[in-house]
């Protein structure tokens, strides 16, 4: 199937056109996904369904507006580090160094801001800028001194940490409470521009399957079951809906949420509908078919590793703009984790060539969802690393089964 | 070239005096090679006769130390894969080279995508894509594929190597090499693949088959060129001979020059 295609066209030969009812198309679309090793978000919303159930047990302020508010921002930087790991584990490659990444740009946006009295718009441009270059840096090592991913970004989290701690020198924290900075992570939309929001997402999500579908049509190919369309449609405008109402209960839609669905939705559209895109996907998938089809598998590797850093400097300001604040401990902690758990929960394979950016967002509510139910319930440190690092693990092992049940069925 | 009376007039690709030396190892030694549009030839030989080098000095992976290649007519040197493919002459090695997790159409676009807009972030033209893959795959016959956007891991051996012949000759390429491509499939699947075969000779391309199945080769190829250590030995039509007499070129027992 089409990288990140969540449409369920169930057949396209031109002369393969019968009618396929609801029930059946999605049981074959179900089939094809769980034949390709791609079962989908299914599992993992169920899965969610169930931590939420347990938290709310637990406690019942787990479910309360306020609190799945908080819960939207704490995803906003992990989830916008996910979207980069995503690429990069597309490629079949790993990036261990963000969470460094994050922290050492947090710094240079802290030090320019507070000790150089920079404008904020020109040190968040120079603090992507260093993200950017960092990533690059690593690609290029990567892709054309053939040095395993692994150990490369294993450098740099260590090295990056180091850049980070001297930057910060004696200053060990420096508040950054420039208004522009904070406001990401502090403010909210009024309710009236959540719903507007909402409701463009999904007429946009809509028109383009309609005008694509009608397309296809045209063209004489089959297209999508159109109450299926219908059905998917429906679903997402219930969840965009729903989470906007429940928000608006609480202060409204955070900022930083809006910064991450636009991240997540022109990242995904990077992913599954550009050239660039295909690329990735047919890289991580087999090199050698790539490189012989005259890809520039190096390039590829940079520019993907380019944007991990991007992403991961993107993560370093929400980071910064959360806490008010570039200290030594920013992008440490579980914050490694729970960028890779978002991306491995999500459905994006530790093996390459398989996944989407928007299961990052989906992962990045499930692992953000236990971080914050056992903070809620209040576990302490030690708990709270067991149980995620867990999760990484069934995460990983579930990944690593369905791989090894499509090498046994000969493919 | 199919039975020797209707034949194209010029080879579409003629080597000659080809020499190629590794080291120590003499490759290739004098070795010529012929094939007219529209001829199946198959390239047999036991292992290390040469077939594999001679395939990639055709593919422009390997230099030859010595000879001329002939190209529609003209003397051309091919220095890589990317320019032997600009003349027209596309291969298909043994490991496929298809990303599983790919759907066909985009397989068969691999590197070369239809897209609007800017290079790389154009936005894709899967629709067009698809439609075009559907065609070529009708025009050549495929009839077991008839969903190009189901992926690569989901079709049968036959199936994919049908997904990789048919990529490399919907590009305008007039000969075709194919590294064992029945060597892994089974009785049901090679008959898939050699009518795949016979119906690019019928469209007029000229067909390089290595094979060691001397069945395979009888029943497709117009004529048998064997290698033995890097020498031509015989060139057999396939017609005039039988396999006792290829096997018997094959393993020196038969001591002919072409």
């Amino acid at each position: 199937m089409k990288p990140g295609a969540d449409k369920s066209t169930t057949s396209s030969g031109a002369d393969d056109a019968r009618p396929v009812g609801l029930l059946g198309g999605l049981i074959r679309d179900l089939r094809q996904r769980i034949g390709s090793g791609d079962i989908g978000v299914l599992p993992v919303v169920l899965g969610l369904a169930v931590i939420w159930i347990y938290f709310q047990a637990q406690d019942s302020h787990f479910l309360t507006p306020r609190n799945l508010s908080n819960l939207a921002l704490q995803i906003s930087v992990s989830g916008t580090i996910a979207i980069g790991v995503v690429l990069v584990l597309l490629l079949g490659e790993i990036d261990l160094s963000f969470g460094s990444v994050a922290g050492a740009t947090a710094a240079v946006l802290g030090v320019l801001m507070v000790q150089y009295d920079w404008p904020w718009w020109a040190a968040i441009l120079a603090m992507l800028l260093v993200g950017t270059l960092i990533g690059t840096m690593q690609g290029v090592w990567i892709a054309i001194l053939g040095v395993p991913s692994f150990v490369v970004t294993l450098a740099g989290l260590l090295i990056w940490l180091g850049v980070q701690l001297h930057v910060l020198g004696d200053a060990g924290t420096l508040n950054v409470f420039d208004r522009h900075i904070t406001s990401i992570a502090s403010t909210f939309l009024p309710a009236v521009w959540g719903w507007v929001l909402a409701g463009v997402a999904v007429c946009g999500y809509v028109g383009s399957h309609l005008v694509e579908d009608s397309q296809r049509r045209r063209a004489g190919m089959s297209g999508q079951s159109r109450p299926l369309l219908f059905m998917q449609a429906a679903l997402i405008a219930v969840m965009l809906f729903g989470t906007v109402a429940v928000l608006n209960r609480a202060y409204g839609v955070p900022t930083a949420g809006v910064v991450l669905f636009v991240l997540v939705a022109f990242f995904n559209w990077v992913a599954s509908r550009t050239r660039f895109g295909r690329h990735i996907y047919a890289v991580g998938g087999q090199v050698e078919a790539a490189r012989r089809a005259g890809i520039a598998v190096a390039r590829i590797r940079i520019y993907v590793f380019a944007l991990s850093g991007l992403l991961a400097a993107a993560g370093g300001l929400i980071l910064t703009s959360r806490l008010q604040a570039a200290s030594t401990q920013s992008g440490g902690g579980t914050l490694l984790l729970e960028a890779i758990a978002a991306a491995v929960i999500g459905g994006t394979s530790l093996f390459g060539g398989r996944g989407s950016v928007w299961g990052a967002l989906v992962g990045a509510l499930v692992i953000g969802s236990v971080s914050n139910g056992l903070d809620l319930v209040g576990q302490p440190a030690d708990v709270k690393y067991m149980v995620e690092g867990a999760i990484l693990l069934l995460a990983v092992t579930v990944d690593a089964y369905s791989r090894r049940r499509l090498a046994v069925s000969g493919r | 070239m199919n039975d020797g009376s209707g034949l194209a007039a010029a080879p579409v690709l003629a080597l000659s005096g080809i020499s190629k030396r590794f080291g120590a190892v003499q490759a290739l030694t004098d070795v010529d090679f012929e094939v007219f549009p529209g001829e199946v030839v198959a390239l047999t030989g036991d292992n290390g006769a040469g077939k594999s080098t001679l395939i990639k000095v055709i593919a422009g992976t390997h230099a030859p130390d010595a000879g001329t290649i002939r190209f529609d007519g003209a003397e051309v040197s091919i220095n890589s894969p990317r320019q032997a493919a600009a003349l027209g002459i596309e291969t298909v090695y043994q490991d496929l080279a298809l990303c599983d997790n790919l759907d066909v159409a985009a397989n068969m676009f691999l590197g070369r995508e239809t897209v609007k807009g800017p290079a790389l972030l154009g936005r894709l033209s899967d629709l067009d894509m698809e439609r075009r893959a559907l065609e070529v795959l009708k025009r050549l016959n495929v009839t077991t594929i008839r969903n190009v956007r189901s992926p690569v891991a989901m079709l049968s051996g036959g199936q994919r190597q049908s997904v990789a012949i048919s990529r490399a000759v919907m590009w305008n390429s007039k000969v075709v090499l194919l590294d064992e491509p029945t060597a892994a499939l089974g009785v049901a699947q090679t008959h898939e693949v050699l009518e795949l075969i016979k119906e690019l000779r019928a469209q007029g391309l000229g067909v390089v088959l290595i094979s060691h199945n001397l069945h395979d080769v009888f029943e497709v190829a117009d004529r048998i060129a064997v290698l033995r250590l890097g020498r031509n030995v015989a060139t057999f039509r396939r017609d005039e001979t039988t396999p006792e007499e290829v096997v018997a070129a094959i393993t020196g027992v038969l001591e002919t020059t072409k």
